[in-house]
């Protein structure tokens, strides 16, 4: 299926190529390339493309090009998600995706990549299964290894692939066994120049980090599951027993893991949690303008908004700002004509406040749409859809583990626009 | 030297293979062998193949499995036998073989179908457990497996309310309608057993298994069963731009056929200015598919946002949607003609040229009298520079140069100054239009066109050259021109068919659902075709045999193993006890894998689950998939109709707050009609109305509307700004039922947009007799001004005047009829009371409005 995988950098080198059936000359690339000379934004690559005799499969990711060349007919998506999985694997053993990390553990990659695929079909994708097999690299096994000339190569074979549970390791051992769940929600949420909601939905996800000893079984069940919409499991989830009880079920794979995420139902009203009061005018004369913005709570259920962050692309004929801001900072970037506004904490008592001046090119015409507000913020302990963990419970091992969740709201895609149609 | 360490490597693996304790090293030995690519291998490799399917260890048959494609690619005269070793690993039980075993057997031999029949239902069963990369391939070689053995589910009566529907799959029923009118359709069981076992992996965390399973409803599942992947598909919108892009895609060339699907989910279409280009795009070919009646005027704001986007070519791709809904939707071509029209004096010239070329397309379609536009058109032409747009300009006045008399010679004046300048494009419509007006308006364009067709003669392209040889014969009277020259007329104006707009997916239905193919929009090299339902099914029973025999075997292990332990099984209710019986059995599994390798015998119980009707299983289902609609903003919902009145027919209405399409002067009411009944009701369409002079724009007669089933329409009320109720009767093909609507006064606003400076000097307009107002008290949690809008927006469609002073809040609005301002006003003074004023000249009006207003503020 997957024939060859080419790791391109930002400038268009490719610093890495991998075949899993014969070898594919490197000169394939060149359509790609010639695509990505034509977008402007490595976003825009479209992520299929026909070669005369190939087709091109590419994902972007922590600015690096993962192209794979496939020669037949297979489904985009399956060589799409594969591809993610692997840069999901290189941040999980290296902490992040980047040139410089993969070319310092070139051998590891490669022994990753030979096990993850057999003859271009997907072998072992399971972090817990790679682990045992390949262990990560940390700094004293690699002193020893250049010393004693050994590998990361694991001596045990690992028996998960073999277990109708691949995704845990045996003979797990934790001398304190803790359980934890961050239960993290996003909205997402479209506001029009009056304020008004256009969309919002909030989008969950229940991260575990789970370190127990043997073979737990646990039980997690919410106090109000009915909130939850649509969602996509583990596969160690269960899926009989949400269909009936709706409560999850499962063996935890061993260390961190994504048990779920969902979508909660647009039925329920999204509480947006500030308010944003927003001034931006463009004067026809003069070139220049005038901006003016105010942040204020509005349903945060008694908790602090902290991390607010506001970013507004701006028209490019816009030259330079000279604003004050009452709390936190702003830059202005020239090149990208990104305006920052970095806030911090919201103080009730006291709005922030961002007002002052923008400078314009002159003599060009004002710009007919005003930007719109891209906004970042973050609440701790609150799920903003009021979801909540009622129990957590453990079969199969006789030890009491430690358990903790931990909830965050953060903002997805959150955006002000400020249109003008009304 | 390379000969010699090959040998000794191939030896060792192969003694390895058979020989070695630990499964892993036959399975690492396995590997390296059949990786080395030399021919002279192949005899040996055969060999190993053949050992290691009858491993006792899956996890070897599975590698064994693996090598079976790398020797067919080594060598293809191996065919037959490795055939053979498929046929034996296809009827392996374990989830660890079942994946890479069809990949193998989709790799080497797609087309020995007969091999599966015995093997369906055990894939069936075993595929909630295989892992999630073998689960994409079985389910699609399931796909193709399914359209050969079953027949179509998609018969007339079980479908849907969807019209266009019927008209696009009459070409895959027609051959059998005859068969399946004659006798009610029963589902195949082994049909329902795949649909049923395949539902819940679109839970699944893996993006394509999702996808495949969401192409296996739609090219498998009877039509009002396919929805139930609408949900989990817009989930992957959340994922990846990558992956977001193949999915948008797939919904693209579903939404053409089942707009009905994605209708309520249309609010996660809308573009995001950070998205890439390519996903805007196919976001807005999706948004142009959904468009209908209904919602509309909803989509045309969201697209008028659009074309101001920064992104230019975003902004063309846009106008190119607007002319998509104009043509598709009668109701507002009007509408989008004259937007577009006010696009024409748009700074930016792509936006520009692509409206010119879209104007084109629409005055095409309805050719009246639109001569204000093309002059319009012809006045812009110095200023416009895009070829394109620009020929495009020169062909309608010359289609239409009898409408434009005036203005047409003088437009070709104009061109044979600059002919030579000119892009060929253009010079190719100068030529047309010149031959045009030659014929029409010979007297005053003899010359002019005589002098272009001179210059075309000596042009450098040959396209043009030859085109000015054949414009002359045929429009010049002379010796040698025959018998053409009389019809140049009638060659040359010929009324012309207009263009057909339509979506660039429309044809992508031939392929498969999720594959390159579809994305690519052509054939890709090993693409299996999915053919087409087989009239009759073939025999039923091929896929029993196994079963039998099967279950057979297993018997004992089952009594045995009586607490299976599928990590998915939750066939025992009580949680708690199954749990801790599973993880004993966990460590139970651990102590027999030292021993033998586990077989993992998976549930042939489930078999037995097969015969389980199918009516449980769609109570399950609708248990399981709520629909959900969205609703957002202050959207009161009344009443129309009761079903007990109705005889099972209800209807709600609520006042969507948009200008109305159909007339400035109307209130937009969209009207949700349900049938509660047992029965379909049919022609459901508006009677008489009282009082008569009422205007109202009524919805198009629904021709049917199936049990269970609701619509939505749009509908326009001229409520001359009174609040009179509007009767009017209901009718279906046997009833009439009168009902009314009667309007809140808030409703019959329009906002109105204006600064806080007019504001105050149209307040000052209206004094005296057309001011009212009240003092009211409210407790001070609500009075903030973000509170006092929400309410006033609650109850009033009104728009917010931006204030300076922080105890004043200001709404101004224009009553929908007459047009008249209603201005509100509210200043928050000390001790928690309020002064709250409305001036308008509408006086009954606004003791009315004043009332709600007031009754909102307090009550909250």
């Amino acid at each position: 299926m997957i024939h060859s995988l080419f790791l391109i950098n930002h400038s268009g080198d490719i610093f890495l190529e991998k075949h899993w059936k014969s070898v594919i000359s490197r000169s394939v690339c060149d359509y790609f390339f010639e695509v990505k000379e034509k977008a402007v934004d490595p976003e825009n690559v479209p992520p299929v493309l026909q070669t005369p005799h190939h087709y091109l499969i590419s994902i972007y990711r922590g600015k690096l090009f993962f192209l794979s060349v496939v020669q037949t007919e297979v489904p985009p998506l399956f060589v799409i998600e594969f591809l993610h999985r692997v840069a999901d694997t290189f941040q999980d053993y290296f902490g992040e995706c980047s040139e410089g990390v993969i070319k310092d553990n070139l051998v590891t990659v490669y022994e990753l990549l030979e096990e993850m695929l057999d003859n271009g079909f997907p072998l072992a994708t399971e972090s817990n299964v790679l682990k045992e097999m390949i262990r990560p690299p940390n700094i004293l096994r690699s002193v020893v290894n250049t010393l004693t000339g050994g590998s990361n190569v694991g001596d045990t074979l690992p028996t998960g692939q073999l277990s109708n549970v691949p995704w845990r390791r045996a003979g797990v051992k934790y001398t304190n066994n803790e359980a934890y769940f961050d239960v993290v929600e996003e909205i997402d949420a479209i506001l029009d120049k009056s304020g008004t909601t256009v969309f919002a939905e909030i989008q969950g996800v229940v991260e575990a980090c789970v370190r127990l000893t043997g073979m737990p079984d646990l039980t997690l069940s919410f106090m109000n599951p009915r909130l939850l919409d649509d969602m996509s499991f583990h596969p160690c989830v269960r899926f009989k027993r949400w269909e009936s009880e709706r409560v999850l079920s499962f063996i935890p794979p061993d260390g961190n893991f994504t048990l779920m995420t969902y979508h909660v139902s647009s039925q329920n009203l999204v509480a947006i949690p500030v308010y944003v009061k927003q001034n931006i005018n463009f004067f026809e004369t003069g070139s220049c303008g005038r901006l003016d913005i105010t942040i204020g709570p509005k349903q945060n259920m008694g908790k602090t908004v902290e991390g607010l962050m506001v970013t507004i692309h701006m028209p490019k004929v816009v030259l330079s700002a000279n604003l004050t801001a009452t709390q936190g900072n702003y830059t202005y970037d020239l090149t990208t004509k990104v305006l920052v506004w970095d806030i911090g904490k919201l103080n009730p008592q006291k709005l922030p406040n961002l007002r002052g001046s923008l400078s314009m090119q002159a003599g060009a015409p004002k710009p007919e749409e005003n930007p719109s507000l891209n906004i970042d913020l973050k609440i701790q302990q609150l799920a903003i859809s009021g979801l909540k963990v009622s129990r957590l419970d453990m079969y199969g091992e006789k030890y009491k583990p430690f358990k903790g969740v931990k909830y965050l709201t953060k903002a997805g895609k959150f955006q002000r626009l400020s249109l003008s149609f009304l | 030297m390379l000969e010699s360490s090959k040998e000794s490597l191939k030896l060792e693996a192969m003694k390895r293979i058979v020989g070695d304790p630990n499964q892993f090293i036959r399975a690492s030995a396995l590997r390296v062998l059949s990786s080395i690519r030399v021919p002279i291998i192949v005899p040996i490799m055969m060999l190993a193949i053949k050992e290691a399917a009858a491993d006792l260890s899956p996890y070897v048959r599975k590698t064994s499995a693996h090598a079976i494609q790398k020797l067919f690619s080594l060598d293809a005269d191996q065919k037959e036998q490795l055939i053979e070793v498929i046929e034996k690993l296809l009827k392996d039980k374990s989830t660890l073989v079942a994946g890479s075993v069809v990949m193998a057997f989709e790799e080497v031999c797609p087309d020995r179908i007969d091999l599966i029949h015995k093997n369906y239902r055990k894939l069936c069963n075993l595929l909630v457990d295989v892992e999630e990369w073998g689960q994409v391939v079985i389910i699609s070689m399931l796909t193709r497996y399914a359209r050969t053995q079953f027949t179509s589910p998609w018969k007339e009566g079980a479908m849907f309310d969807e019209n266009n529907e019927k008209a696009f799959y009459e070409s895959d029923s027609e051959e059998k309608k005859g068969h399946t009118e004659e006798k009610p359709y029963i589902m195949d069981p082994d049909h329902r057993l795949l649909l049923r076992n395949t539902k819940p992996l679109l839970q699944s965390r893996n993006t394509a298994v999702v996808m495949s399973v969401a192409q296996l409803y739609w090219h498998l599942a009877p039509k009002h069963e396919v929805s139930i992947v609408t949900k989990s598909l817009v989930r992957l919108l959340r994922s990846h731009r990558e992956v977001q892009y193949i999915v948008l895609q797939n919904i693209a060339t579903m939404s053409i056929q089942r707009k009905g699907m994605f209708e309520p989910f249309m609010k996660s279409f809308y573009v995001r200015s950070t998205d890439a280009t390519h996903i805007k795009t196919l976001k807005l070919e999706i948004l142009t598919n959904l468009a209908n009646e209904a919602n509309i005027s909803t989509i045309l704001r969201e697209f008028q946002t659009y074309v101001k986007s920064q992104d230019k070519a975003f902004a063309a791709a846009t106008i190119q949607a607007i002319g998509r809904c104009a043509t598709n939707i009668s109701e507002v071509t009007d509408t989008c003609l004259n937007g577009l029209v006010l696009l024409l004096s748009n700074r930016d010239e792509t936006v520009v040229a692509e409206s010119v070329v879209v104007i084109k397309k629409l005055l095409q379609t309805q050719p009246t009298q639109h001569s204000e536009i093309i002059k319009h058109m012809a006045k812009l032409f110095d200023n416009i520079t895009v070829p394109m747009a620009r020929a495009s300009i020169l062909w309608l006045i010359g289609e239409y140069c009898e409408r434009v008399p005036k203005i047409a010679p003088d437009v070709l004046r104009k061109m044979a100054k600059s002919f030579t300048a000119e892009e060929d494009i253009v010079k190719l419509q100068t030529v047309n239009l010149a031959a045009k007006l030659y014929l029409t308006n010979s007297k005053q364009t003899k010359l002019l066109t005589q002098y272009i067709l001179n210059l075309g003669k000596y042009d450098q392209n040959y396209d043009i050259r030859d085109r000015t040889r054949f414009i002359r014969q045929l429009i010049v009277p002379s010796e040698k021109s025959g018998a053409l020259n009389k019809y140049a007329r009638r060659i040359l104006l010929a009324p012309k068919p207009a263009p057909v707009l339509e979506s660039s997916f429309k044809d992508r239905d031939r392929f498969q659902l999720g594959t390159l193919s579809h994305s690519l929009n052509s054939k890709a090299t090993g693409y299996q075709e999915l053919s087409d339902w087989p009239a009759v099914a073939p025999d039923q029973s091929v896929r029993n045999v196994e079963i039998i025999e099967a279950s057979g075997s297993d018997s004992e292990e089952e009594s045995s193993e009586s607490e299976k332990t599928s990590s998915d099984s939750g066939k025992s209710s009580s949680g708690s006890e199954q749990s801790s019986s599973e993880s004993e059995l966990e460590q139970k599994k651990k102590k027999k894998t030292k021993k033998v390798p586990q077989k993992k015998s998976k549930p042939t119980a489930a078999d037995r689950y097969s015969e389980i009707p199918a009516v449980c299983w769609s109570l399950r289902a609708s248990f399981f998939f709520p629909v959900t609609t969205s609703s957002f903003g202050p959207v009161k919902t009344y009443e129309l109709l009761h079903h007990m009145t109705g005889k099972g027919l209800a209807a709600k209405y609520h006042f969507p707050r948009q200008p109305c399409l159909y007339q400035p002067s109307m209130v937009a009411v969209q009207v949700i009609l349900s049938n509660s009944s047992d029965h379909s009701l049919e022609e459901i369409h508006i009677g008489d109305r009282s009082p008569a002079s009422l205007s109202i724009h009524c919805f198009n007669t629904i021709e049917r509307l199936e049990p269970e089933a609701s619509v939505t329409v749009s509908m326009g009320i001229d409520f001359s700004d009174s609040t009179q109720a509007a009767n009017f009767q209901l009718c279906t093909k046997e009833d009439q039922f009168s009902v009314s609507i009667q309007p809140a006064v808030g409703e019959l606003l329009m906002p109105s947009s204006m600064t806080e400076q007019d504001f105050c000097k149209e307040q000052g307009k209206l004094q005296g007799m057309n001011e009212t107002s009240a003092t009211i008290t409210m407790e001070t949690a609500n009075a903030s001004s973000q509170a006092i809008s929400k309410q006033v927006l609650s109850v009033a469609n009104v728009g917010v005047v931006s204030s300076s002073q922080n105890n004043f809040s200001r709404f101004a609005g224009r009553t929908v009829s007459s047009g008249a301002l209603v201005l509100v006003s509210l200043e928050l003074k000390e001790s928690s009371t309020a002064l709250l004023t409305i001036n308008t000249e509408k006086t009954v009006m606004a003791s009315m409005l004043l009332r709600d207003i007031k009754q909102a503020l307090t009550q909250a």
